[in-house]
């Protein structure tokens, strides 16, 4: 029997026996338009209350490497098995992509579930599709379920409203002190791996960031009972990959008691429901251009300025 | 979410070195708007297997340039069969074309040979997953 003609419900029942295709499958219809909220509905209120860990850091720092390692040590240490979302950017030409994180995390997909995902068109360094994803993840008892976003730059750091646990993945040789305190992505980690510290500057790079994170008590940002642990890394060997997996306990275990986590979940429900908003306007907002184009002419035609335009338009996009 | 797009799993088997194909090929799917899981060198059948069920595949495509298709492509198809995937398998490279009919007839869904533009290598991927598509919605009990 083809698992493309089975229900949701049918597939939960499969997956949760232990089978892979069909949690497979589950994850295609989570991902796609037409069936994410069926997969949503039937998933909603199945949560086994995971920990999600967010893996995030700019291309080639190493990140997909240290988790294949990371996801190794944990199939052998931990109850649950682990999960992955791999995310890789999708073309903005063709919306196709050349998903290659898995090539890095071999012979751990036995116990350990990994899921490549293409970032369709999302910003941020995530996909849309991701909450989704990671629910039905949760539903199925895997824990933890890691998050690796695409390789980001300064400012994408959505990853810190789906994850409980922000890991930042930097290599030497990225900049200098300065660099270090930009705001932006290095804010937000509440782990820091300096992966390829076999390489010249990696003691400078773990030098920096201290220094930055020196510098936050000096603006009343620092968080007086909890600092990132800065965790020196070579990922193709994995050497320290069991401090890292402690470092998320440890702070797995500070979000409990602190009642931090109770925050981070609360933000996690804001933040998918706005996106699911955002969603919503913007399909409006396509159908309110589409159908309406007068005003767009005469904002086409310099008779209107597109401030006017947008105005004489946003009621319409409002009851689309 | 979004509109769903062909997702190939893209693998070479066994012992053979020669990567430079499969990217090429995994550069004209990914420029034809589907999604390529790239799994590269030094696979096994049970590697890919777990693969294609993890990423939900809608085609495998193997590539192959030692000359091991007619032992390695056969005993990927009963990998599949064993694990009741009816997902289909494409093999591409330095195929002869007197093998292609014995590849065809084992239950090879398209062989890409050398020389295949980047419409045919295209055409031959949809072709494949179509057919599956098909055969699985129409599905047993409507022959």
């Amino acid at each position: 029997m083809s698992l493309r003609k089975l229900s949701v419900e049918q597939l939960l029942e499969r997956a949760s026996t232990g089978h892979r295709g069909a949690l497979g499958r589950l994850l295609t219809l989570a991902e796609n338009s037409a069936t994410s909220e069926a997969v949503t509905e039937a998933t909603f209120g199945l949560s086994k209350a995971a920990h999600i860990v967010g893996i995030t850091g700019s291309p080639g720092a190493g990140k997909s490497t240290m988790v294949g390692q990371l996801v190794a040590h944990l199939t052998k240490d931990s109850q649950t098995p682990p999960a992955v979302l791999a995310i890789d950017p999708s073309s903005p030409l063709s919306g196709g992509a050349i998903l290659g994180d898995r090539v890095r995390m071999m012979d751990v997909d036995d116990v350990a579930f990994i899921r490549s995902v293409a970032t369709r068109g999302h910003a941020g360094g995530l996909a849309m599709s991701v909450p989704g994803c990671v629910r039905v993840f949760d539903a199925m008892a895997y824990d933890p379920v890691i998050i690796e976003t695409v390789g980001v730059g300064q400012v994408e750091v959505d990853i810190t409203a789906a994850a409980d646990t922000t890991v930042v993945v930097v290599s030497p040789g990225m900049g200098d002190a300065v660099q270090a305190n930009k705001a932006g992505l290095l804010e937000v980690a509440d782990i820091f791996v300096v992966n390829k510290a076999d390489r010249p500057g990696a003691s400078d790079t773990r030098r920096d960031l201290d220094l930055m994170l020196d510098l936050s008590h000096m603006t009343g940002q620092e968080d007086t009972e909890y600092r990132p642990p800065i965790i020196m890394c070579n990922s193709l060997v994995g050497d320290t990959v069991g401090e890292i997996a402690d470092a998320i306990d440890t702070h797995k275990q500070y979000l409990q008691s602190s009642g931090k986590g109770v925050e981070r979940r609360a933000g996690r429900a804001r933040f998918e429901v706005a996106n699911r908003l955002r969603q919503q306007f913007e399909a409006n907002l396509e159908g309110v251009l589409d159908s309406d184009t007068r005003v767009l002419t005469q904002a086409a035609a310099g008779q209107i300025s597109p401030l006017a335009a947008a105005n004489a338009l946003a009621e319409q996009v409002l009851r689309f | 979410m979004s509109e769903s797009r062909i997702r190939v799993v893209l693998a070479k088997l066994g012992l053979d070195g020669h990567d430079r194909g499969i990217k090429v090929v995994a550069r004209i799917l990914r420029d034809a708007g589907m999604e390529v899981i790239y799994l590269g060198l030094r696979q096994t059948t049970d590697s890919i297997i777990a693969a294609a069920e993890q990423e939900d595949a809608d085609a495998i495509g193997l590539s192959m340039h030692n000359a091991g298709h007619l032992t390695l492509a056969p005993s990927m198809l009963h990998a599949l069969k064993d694990a009741e995937m009816d997902v289909p398998l494409v093999i591409g490279g330095i195929i002869p074309t007197q093998d292609v009919d014995e590849l065809l007839s084992a239950g090879v869904s398209g062989v890409i040979g050398p020389g295949a533009s980047a419409e045919e290598v295209v055409d031959i991927v949809r072709t494949a997953v179509a057919a599956v598509a098909r055969s699985s919605e129409s599905g047993p009990e409507a022959g």
